[in-house]
Protein backbone atom coordinates (compact mmCIF):
# COMPACT_ATOMS: atom_id res chain seq x y z
CA UNK A 1 0.00 0.00 0.00
CA UNK A 2 1.29 3.34 -0.90
CA UNK A 3 2.26 5.57 2.11
CA UNK A 4 -0.63 7.87 2.89
CA UNK A 5 0.27 11.63 1.75
CA UNK A 6 0.33 13.94 4.82
CA UNK A 7 -0.14 17.81 4.18
CA UNK A 8 1.08 20.75 6.38
CA UNK A 9 -1.96 22.94 7.52
CA UNK A 10 -1.50 26.29 9.26
CA UNK A 11 -4.85 27.46 11.45
CA UNK A 12 -5.54 30.43 13.64
CA UNK A 13 -6.73 28.81 16.39
CA UNK A 14 -8.14 31.34 19.14
CA UNK A 15 -5.91 34.15 17.72
CA UNK A 16 -3.07 31.82 17.89
CA UNK A 17 -1.38 30.07 14.58
CA UNK A 18 -0.90 26.89 15.56
CA UNK A 19 1.21 24.29 13.14
CA UNK A 20 0.27 20.74 12.20
CA UNK A 21 -0.11 18.10 9.51
CA UNK A 22 -2.68 15.79 8.54
CA UNK A 23 -4.01 13.39 5.99
CA UNK A 24 -6.50 14.87 3.25
CA UNK A 25 -9.59 13.46 4.42
CA UNK A 26 -8.98 14.46 8.26
CA UNK A 27 -11.93 16.50 9.78
CA UNK A 28 -11.33 19.96 11.64
CA UNK A 29 -12.81 18.57 14.64
CA UNK A 30 -10.20 15.16 15.07
CA UNK A 31 -7.22 17.91 14.61
CA UNK A 32 -8.93 20.08 17.01
CA UNK A 33 -8.94 17.51 19.55
CA UNK A 34 -6.56 14.91 19.14
CA UNK A 35 -3.40 16.98 17.45
CA UNK A 36 -4.11 20.50 18.77
CA UNK A 37 -5.85 19.74 22.34
CA UNK A 38 -8.68 21.81 22.28
CA UNK A 39 -10.64 18.82 24.06
CA UNK A 40 -12.92 21.24 24.88
CA UNK A 41 -14.52 20.84 20.80
CA UNK A 42 -16.27 17.76 21.52
CA UNK A 43 -17.29 14.79 19.18
CA UNK A 44 -20.75 13.71 19.06
CA UNK A 45 -22.33 11.98 16.28
CA UNK A 46 -18.92 12.46 13.98
CA UNK A 47 -21.46 13.33 10.81
CA UNK A 48 -23.02 16.78 11.39
CA UNK A 49 -26.55 15.79 13.32
CA UNK A 50 -26.03 16.67 16.75
CA UNK A 51 -23.95 19.76 16.60
CA UNK A 52 -21.31 19.80 19.67
CA UNK A 53 -18.03 19.94 17.95
CA UNK A 54 -19.66 24.02 16.66
CA UNK A 55 -16.87 26.71 16.27
CA UNK A 56 -16.64 29.26 14.19
CA UNK A 57 -15.12 29.16 11.12
CA UNK A 58 -14.49 33.11 10.01
CA UNK A 59 -16.74 34.04 12.72
CA UNK A 60 -19.42 31.71 10.93
CA UNK A 61 -20.65 28.68 13.24
CA UNK A 62 -20.12 25.04 11.63
CA UNK A 63 -19.68 21.67 12.12
CA UNK A 64 -15.93 20.50 12.70
CA UNK A 65 -16.84 17.03 11.65
CA UNK A 66 -18.46 17.97 8.54
CA UNK A 67 -15.32 20.66 7.71
CA UNK A 68 -11.82 19.15 6.17
CA UNK A 69 -8.53 20.26 8.09
CA UNK A 70 -7.34 21.32 5.04
CA UNK A 71 -10.18 23.69 4.56
CA UNK A 72 -9.67 25.66 7.42
CA UNK A 73 -5.96 26.19 6.07
CA UNK A 74 -4.90 29.97 6.77
CA UNK A 75 -8.45 30.01 8.22
CA UNK A 76 -9.85 31.38 11.37
CA UNK A 77 -11.42 29.03 13.78
CA UNK A 78 -12.66 29.96 17.56
CA UNK A 79 -13.88 27.61 19.84
CA UNK A 80 -15.53 27.84 23.55
CA UNK A 81 -12.08 28.42 24.91
CA UNK A 82 -11.47 31.37 22.58
CA UNK A 83 -14.43 33.07 23.58
CA UNK A 84 -13.80 33.15 27.64
CA UNK A 85 -11.90 32.46 30.31
CA UNK A 86 -12.56 31.13 34.18
CA UNK A 87 -11.82 34.68 35.51
CA UNK A 88 -13.48 36.61 32.68
CA UNK A 89 -16.31 34.17 31.45
CA UNK A 90 -18.36 35.33 28.32
CA UNK A 91 -21.77 36.89 29.11
CA UNK A 92 -23.11 33.32 27.45
CA UNK A 93 -21.28 31.18 29.40
CA UNK A 94 -22.21 33.45 32.47
CA UNK A 95 -25.71 32.84 31.56
CA UNK A 96 -25.75 29.22 30.98
CA UNK A 97 -24.66 28.80 34.62
CA UNK A 98 -26.89 31.47 36.11
CA UNK A 99 -30.10 30.12 34.08
CA UNK A 100 -29.20 26.23 35.10
CA UNK A 101 -28.66 25.53 31.19
CA UNK A 102 -25.97 23.19 31.78
CA UNK A 103 -27.29 19.22 32.79
CA UNK A 104 -24.98 16.90 31.90
CA UNK A 105 -22.64 19.34 29.63
CA UNK A 106 -22.01 17.52 26.76
CA UNK A 107 -23.82 19.90 24.45
CA UNK A 108 -22.77 23.21 26.35
CA UNK A 109 -19.68 24.10 24.08
CA UNK A 110 -21.25 23.55 20.85
CA UNK A 111 -24.46 25.19 22.11
CA UNK A 112 -22.99 28.18 23.14
CA UNK A 113 -21.07 28.54 20.08
CA UNK A 114 -23.81 28.66 18.42
CA UNK A 115 -25.42 30.89 20.14
CA UNK A 116 -22.51 33.21 19.68
CA UNK A 117 -22.71 33.05 16.17
CA UNK A 118 -26.76 34.19 16.08
CA UNK A 119 -26.00 37.30 18.82
CA UNK A 120 -22.89 38.03 16.53
CA UNK A 121 -25.72 38.22 13.63
CA UNK A 122 -28.48 39.08 15.32
CA UNK A 123 -28.23 41.15 18.53
CA UNK A 124 -31.87 40.70 19.64
CA UNK A 125 -33.69 37.48 18.15
CA UNK A 126 -36.91 36.71 19.37
CA UNK A 127 -37.33 33.55 20.96
CA UNK A 128 -38.27 31.84 17.93
CA UNK A 129 -35.13 32.89 16.05
CA UNK A 130 -33.16 32.19 18.93
CA UNK A 131 -34.61 28.29 18.41
CA UNK A 132 -33.81 28.11 14.81
CA UNK A 133 -30.45 29.67 15.65
CA UNK A 134 -29.59 26.60 17.74
CA UNK A 135 -31.71 23.92 16.03
CA UNK A 136 -28.23 22.23 14.59
CA UNK A 137 -27.50 21.47 18.41
CA UNK A 138 -29.02 18.71 20.19
CA UNK A 139 -29.31 18.19 24.09
CA UNK A 140 -30.13 14.78 25.18
CA UNK A 141 -30.94 16.08 28.24
CA UNK A 142 -33.67 17.73 26.94
CA UNK A 143 -32.64 21.34 28.63
CA UNK A 144 -34.00 23.03 25.57
CA UNK A 145 -35.73 25.61 27.65
CA UNK A 146 -33.24 26.85 29.95
CA UNK A 147 -30.85 27.51 27.11
CA UNK A 148 -33.37 29.48 25.14
CA UNK A 149 -33.70 31.54 28.45
CA UNK A 150 -30.50 31.96 28.91
CA UNK A 151 -29.71 33.68 25.38
CA UNK A 152 -32.45 35.24 25.67
CA UNK A 153 -31.18 37.18 29.08
CA UNK A 154 -27.69 37.81 27.26
CA UNK A 155 -29.55 39.62 24.31
CA UNK A 156 -31.38 41.35 26.99
CA UNK A 157 -28.55 42.63 29.36
CA UNK A 158 -27.34 43.86 25.83
CA UNK A 159 -30.39 46.23 25.17
CA UNK A 160 -30.40 47.45 29.02
CA UNK A 161 -26.77 48.60 28.25
CA UNK A 162 -27.55 50.87 25.32
CA UNK B 1 -5.97 9.94 -1.06
CA UNK B 2 -4.46 13.10 -1.83
CA UNK B 3 -5.59 16.82 -1.49
CA UNK B 4 -5.68 19.17 -4.13
CA UNK B 5 -6.59 22.86 -4.03
CA UNK B 6 -7.19 24.72 -7.68
CA UNK B 7 -7.52 28.00 -7.53
CA UNK B 8 -9.77 28.86 -10.23
CA UNK B 9 -11.99 26.85 -12.12
CA UNK B 10 -9.94 26.14 -15.15
CA UNK B 11 -7.65 24.19 -12.41
CA UNK B 12 -10.69 22.80 -11.11
CA UNK B 13 -11.37 21.26 -14.24
CA UNK B 14 -8.09 20.14 -15.12
CA UNK B 15 -7.46 18.52 -11.88
CA UNK B 16 -11.49 17.13 -12.76
CA UNK B 17 -10.00 15.09 -16.44
CA UNK B 18 -7.36 13.67 -14.64
CA UNK B 19 -7.93 12.13 -11.90
CA UNK B 20 -11.85 11.38 -13.80
CA UNK B 21 -14.19 9.34 -11.09
CA UNK B 22 -11.16 8.80 -8.96
CA UNK B 23 -11.38 12.39 -8.11
CA UNK B 24 -14.47 14.02 -6.16
CA UNK B 25 -15.37 17.90 -5.32
CA UNK B 26 -15.48 19.25 -2.19
CA UNK B 27 -17.22 22.73 -1.06
CA UNK B 28 -18.93 22.86 1.74
CA UNK B 29 -18.28 18.78 2.40
CA UNK B 30 -21.89 18.35 4.22
CA UNK B 31 -22.64 15.67 1.98
CA UNK B 32 -19.01 14.36 1.38
CA UNK B 33 -17.94 13.69 5.07
CA UNK B 34 -20.70 11.74 5.82
CA UNK B 35 -20.50 9.42 3.07
CA UNK B 36 -16.54 9.07 3.57
CA UNK B 37 -17.09 8.43 7.18
CA UNK B 38 -19.50 5.91 6.60
CA UNK B 39 -17.20 4.38 3.59
CA UNK B 40 -19.69 4.52 1.32
CA UNK B 41 -17.40 6.40 -0.87
CA UNK B 42 -13.51 5.88 -1.44
CA UNK B 43 -12.06 8.65 -3.91
CA UNK B 44 -8.48 8.85 -4.22
CA UNK B 45 -8.16 12.70 -4.39
CA UNK B 46 -10.59 15.51 -2.71
CA UNK B 47 -10.33 18.40 -4.97
CA UNK B 48 -11.11 21.64 -2.53
CA UNK B 49 -13.32 24.11 -4.32
CA UNK B 50 -14.74 25.46 -1.23
CA UNK B 51 -12.88 28.55 -1.22
CA UNK B 52 -13.25 29.35 -5.46
CA UNK B 53 -14.97 32.61 -4.91
CA UNK B 54 -15.60 33.16 -8.77
CA UNK B 55 -18.88 30.79 -8.38
CA UNK B 56 -19.73 32.21 -5.23
CA UNK B 57 -22.39 35.14 -6.36
CA UNK B 58 -26.20 36.09 -6.61
CA UNK B 59 -26.91 38.21 -9.89
CA UNK B 60 -29.87 39.98 -11.25
CA UNK B 61 -29.90 40.31 -14.99
CA UNK B 62 -32.48 41.43 -17.49
CA UNK B 63 -33.47 38.15 -18.42
CA UNK B 64 -32.96 35.91 -14.69
CA UNK B 65 -31.18 35.11 -11.98
CA UNK B 66 -28.05 33.80 -12.16
CA UNK B 67 -26.13 31.94 -8.72
CA UNK B 68 -22.79 30.61 -8.32
CA UNK B 69 -22.54 26.75 -8.07
CA UNK B 70 -20.51 27.42 -4.47
CA UNK B 71 -23.07 30.08 -2.85
CA UNK B 72 -23.77 28.75 0.70
CA UNK B 73 -27.34 28.00 1.16
CA UNK B 74 -27.36 30.64 4.16
CA UNK B 75 -26.31 33.43 1.35
CA UNK B 76 -29.38 32.20 -0.32
CA UNK B 77 -31.80 31.99 2.63
CA UNK B 78 -30.64 35.75 3.80
CA UNK B 79 -31.04 37.31 -0.28
CA UNK B 80 -32.53 40.39 0.00
CA UNK B 81 -32.61 39.91 -4.01
CA UNK B 82 -34.36 36.50 -3.80
CA UNK B 83 -36.55 36.99 -1.55
CA UNK B 84 -38.30 39.65 -3.47
CA UNK B 85 -37.67 37.68 -6.99
CA UNK B 86 -38.07 33.56 -5.88
CA UNK B 87 -39.22 33.83 -1.98
CA UNK B 88 -39.65 29.91 -2.72
CA UNK B 89 -36.04 29.93 -2.83
CA UNK B 90 -35.22 31.23 -0.15
CA UNK B 91 -38.08 29.30 2.26
CA UNK B 92 -36.75 26.07 0.99
CA UNK B 93 -33.48 27.31 1.61
CA UNK B 94 -34.13 28.14 5.08
CA UNK B 95 -35.38 24.87 5.16
CA UNK B 96 -32.55 23.08 4.09
CA UNK B 97 -30.53 21.06 7.07
CA UNK B 98 -29.88 23.64 10.45
CA UNK B 99 -27.69 26.89 10.35
CA UNK B 100 -24.57 25.05 11.18
CA UNK B 101 -25.46 23.35 7.51
CA UNK B 102 -26.40 26.31 5.75
CA UNK B 103 -23.45 28.29 6.45
CA UNK B 104 -21.08 25.48 4.35
CA UNK B 105 -23.68 23.51 2.04
CA UNK B 106 -23.57 25.57 -1.43
CA UNK B 107 -26.25 25.39 -3.81
CA UNK B 108 -24.09 23.47 -6.50
CA UNK B 109 -23.78 20.76 -3.77
CA UNK B 110 -27.05 20.12 -2.95
CA UNK B 111 -28.07 19.74 -6.69
CA UNK B 112 -25.27 17.47 -7.58
CA UNK B 113 -26.02 15.23 -4.77
CA UNK B 114 -29.72 14.65 -6.55
CA UNK B 115 -31.00 13.17 -3.92
CA UNK B 116 -34.90 12.60 -4.45
CA UNK B 117 -35.12 15.13 -1.61
CA UNK B 118 -33.32 17.84 -2.35
CA UNK B 119 -34.52 20.71 -0.72
CA UNK B 120 -33.66 23.47 -3.11
CA UNK B 121 -34.46 21.24 -6.15
CA UNK B 122 -38.47 21.37 -6.10
CA UNK B 123 -38.50 25.17 -5.96
CA UNK B 124 -35.67 25.52 -8.84
CA UNK B 125 -38.18 22.75 -10.76
CA UNK B 126 -40.81 25.85 -10.32
CA UNK B 127 -39.52 28.36 -11.38
CA UNK B 128 -37.77 26.23 -14.52
CA UNK B 129 -33.94 26.52 -13.29
CA UNK B 130 -31.33 25.61 -16.15
CA UNK B 131 -28.10 23.97 -14.33
CA UNK B 132 -24.80 25.25 -16.48
CA UNK B 133 -22.02 23.16 -16.46
CA UNK B 134 -18.43 22.11 -17.97
CA UNK B 135 -15.37 20.41 -18.39
CA UNK B 136 -12.04 20.54 -19.21
CA UNK B 137 -12.17 21.62 -22.79
CA UNK B 138 -15.38 21.29 -23.66
CA UNK B 139 -18.10 24.10 -24.46
CA UNK B 140 -20.27 24.84 -21.43
CA UNK B 141 -23.52 22.61 -21.37
CA UNK B 142 -27.00 24.21 -20.45
CA UNK B 143 -29.24 21.84 -18.89
CA UNK B 144 -32.83 22.54 -17.71
CA UNK B 145 -33.23 21.10 -14.09
CA UNK B 146 -36.18 18.71 -15.19
CA UNK B 147 -33.77 17.14 -17.48
CA UNK B 148 -30.71 17.05 -14.87
CA UNK B 149 -32.31 14.61 -12.53
CA UNK B 150 -31.75 11.23 -13.23
CA UNK B 151 -32.82 9.01 -10.37
CA UNK B 152 -31.71 8.91 -6.67
CA UNK B 153 -28.00 10.56 -6.75
CA UNK B 154 -28.00 10.12 -10.67
CA UNK B 155 -27.78 13.05 -12.50
CA UNK B 156 -26.73 14.13 -16.11
CA UNK B 157 -22.82 15.37 -15.08
CA UNK B 158 -20.51 13.45 -17.47
CA UNK B 159 -17.22 12.73 -16.06
CA UNK B 160 -14.67 15.78 -15.62
CA UNK B 161 -17.93 18.05 -15.51
CA UNK B 162 -18.50 20.30 -12.76
CA UNK B 163 -22.00 22.50 -11.89
CA UNK B 164 -20.71 26.29 -12.62
CA UNK B 165 -24.33 27.94 -11.93
CA UNK B 166 -27.81 27.73 -11.71
CA UNK B 167 -30.36 30.53 -13.51
CA UNK B 168 -33.94 31.15 -14.06
CA UNK B 169 -36.35 33.80 -15.88
CA UNK B 170 -37.39 36.56 -13.54
CA UNK B 171 -40.96 35.23 -12.63
CA UNK B 172 -43.59 37.93 -13.50
CA UNK B 173 -44.23 40.87 -10.86
CA UNK B 174 -47.82 39.04 -10.07
CA UNK B 175 -46.75 35.77 -10.45
CA UNK B 176 -47.56 33.92 -7.13
CA UNK B 177 -45.90 31.67 -5.53
CA UNK B 178 -45.86 29.25 -2.24
CA UNK B 179 -43.37 26.06 -0.84
CA UNK B 180 -44.12 23.46 1.62
CA UNK B 181 -41.75 20.99 3.68
CA UNK B 182 -43.32 18.55 4.74
CA UNK B 183 -40.31 17.17 7.80
CA UNK B 184 -40.73 14.46 10.47
CA UNK B 185 -39.33 17.99 12.36
CA UNK B 186 -38.71 21.11 11.95
CA UNK B 187 -34.56 21.11 11.64
CA UNK B 188 -32.42 18.66 10.35
CA UNK B 189 -35.72 16.97 8.28
CA UNK B 190 -34.94 15.09 5.29
CA UNK B 191 -38.66 15.68 3.06
CA UNK B 192 -41.64 13.62 3.64
CA UNK B 193 -42.78 15.53 1.18
CA UNK B 194 -41.76 19.11 -0.09
CA UNK B 195 -43.47 21.04 -2.82
CA UNK B 196 -43.35 24.37 -4.73
CA UNK B 197 -45.73 25.76 -7.03
CA UNK B 198 -45.89 29.00 -9.09
CA UNK B 199 -48.76 30.48 -10.89
CA UNK B 200 -49.61 33.28 -12.91
CA UNK B 201 -53.18 34.56 -13.42
CA UNK B 202 -55.04 36.90 -15.28
CA UNK B 203 -58.48 38.20 -15.12
CA UNK B 204 -59.41 35.30 -13.03
CA UNK B 205 -57.66 32.76 -15.12
CA UNK B 206 -54.65 30.79 -14.66
CA UNK B 207 -52.21 31.47 -17.79
CA UNK B 208 -49.15 30.01 -15.96
CA UNK B 209 -48.19 26.91 -13.45
CA UNK B 210 -45.69 24.70 -12.22
CA UNK B 211 -45.75 22.34 -9.74
CA UNK B 212 -42.53 20.70 -8.07
CA UNK B 213 -42.16 17.87 -5.70
CA UNK B 214 -39.55 16.37 -4.12
CA UNK B 215 -39.13 13.11 -1.86
CA UNK B 216 -42.39 11.49 -3.87
CA UNK B 217 -40.66 9.88 -6.97
CA UNK B 218 -36.83 8.41 -7.56
CA UNK B 219 -35.77 12.19 -8.31
CA UNK B 220 -37.29 15.64 -7.54
CA UNK B 221 -39.91 16.10 -10.39
CA UNK B 222 -42.44 18.38 -12.00
CA UNK B 223 -45.71 17.27 -12.33
CA UNK B 224 -47.07 18.26 -15.90
CA UNK B 225 -50.36 16.55 -16.13
CA UNK B 226 -51.89 18.30 -13.00
CA UNK B 227 -50.29 21.48 -14.18
CA UNK B 228 -52.61 20.81 -17.23
CA UNK B 229 -55.50 20.43 -14.82
CA UNK B 230 -55.43 24.14 -13.74
CA UNK B 231 -54.01 25.85 -17.12
CA UNK B 232 -56.41 27.99 -18.72
CA UNK B 233 -59.03 27.36 -16.07
CA UNK B 234 -60.86 29.66 -13.46
CA UNK B 235 -59.66 27.99 -10.40
CA UNK B 236 -61.92 26.45 -8.01
CA UNK B 237 -62.07 24.39 -5.28
CA UNK B 238 -63.43 21.34 -7.25
CA UNK B 239 -60.52 22.14 -9.56
CA UNK B 240 -57.88 21.67 -6.90
CA UNK B 241 -59.28 19.15 -5.87
CA UNK B 242 -58.90 17.62 -9.18
CA UNK B 243 -55.42 18.70 -9.97
CA UNK B 244 -54.64 16.82 -6.19
CA UNK B 245 -56.14 13.86 -7.70
CA UNK B 246 -54.72 13.93 -10.97
CA UNK B 247 -50.95 14.47 -8.68
CA UNK B 248 -51.38 11.48 -7.21
CA UNK B 249 -51.01 9.62 -10.66
CA UNK B 250 -48.28 11.57 -11.57
CA UNK B 251 -45.75 10.42 -8.33
CA UNK B 252 -44.60 7.31 -7.76
CA UNK B 253 -43.29 7.44 -3.48
CA UNK B 254 -41.65 4.54 -1.97
CA UNK B 255 -41.81 3.80 1.64
CA UNK B 256 -38.77 4.39 3.55
CA UNK B 257 -37.73 5.23 7.84
CA UNK B 258 -39.65 8.26 7.51
CA UNK B 259 -42.85 7.38 5.75
CA UNK B 260 -44.52 5.24 3.81
CA UNK B 261 -45.95 5.09 0.20
CA UNK B 262 -49.70 5.53 0.82
CA UNK B 263 -49.04 8.37 3.57
CA UNK B 264 -47.16 10.17 1.19
CA UNK B 265 -49.42 9.47 -1.70
CA UNK B 266 -52.32 11.12 0.76
CA UNK B 267 -49.95 14.09 1.74
CA UNK B 268 -49.41 14.87 -1.89
CA UNK B 269 -52.87 15.81 -2.81
CA UNK B 270 -53.97 17.53 0.38
CA UNK B 271 -50.80 19.36 0.47
CA UNK B 272 -51.06 20.10 -2.70
CA UNK B 273 -54.41 22.07 -2.49
CA UNK B 274 -53.38 23.85 0.63
CA UNK B 275 -50.32 25.45 -1.20
CA UNK B 276 -51.83 26.09 -4.34
CA UNK B 277 -54.94 28.10 -2.34
CA UNK B 278 -52.29 29.58 -0.30
CA UNK B 279 -50.37 31.11 -3.23
CA UNK B 280 -53.80 32.05 -4.76
CA UNK B 281 -55.10 33.54 -1.26
CA UNK B 282 -57.79 31.59 -1.39
CA UNK B 283 -58.02 30.09 2.51
CA UNK B 284 -59.24 26.85 3.09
Amino acid sequence: MRKPKIYPVRIKVNGEWRKTAVKAAETLLHTLREKLGQTEVKEGCGKGDCGACTVLLNGKAVNACLTLTLQAHGQEVTTLKGIGTRQTPHPLQESFVKHGAIQCGFCTAGMIMAAKALLDENPHPTREEIRQGISGNLCRCTGYQKIVVAIEAVSSQRTEKK
Amino acid sequence: MEFIKPQNVNETLRALKKWGRKGLLVAGGTNVLPDLRARKISPEALIDISRLESLSFIKAEKGGIRIGALTPIAVIAASTILQKKAPILCEAARHLGNPLVRNRATLGGNLAKSSPAADTAVPLLALEAVVAVQGAGARKRRIPLDQFFLGPNRNALRAGEMIQEVSFPLPSPGSKMAYRKMGLRNAMAISVVSLGVLLDMRKGICRRIRIAFGAVAPKPIRIYQAENVLLGKEITPELLQACGTQAEKEISPITDIRAGAEYRRAMVSVLLQRVLSEALGMGT
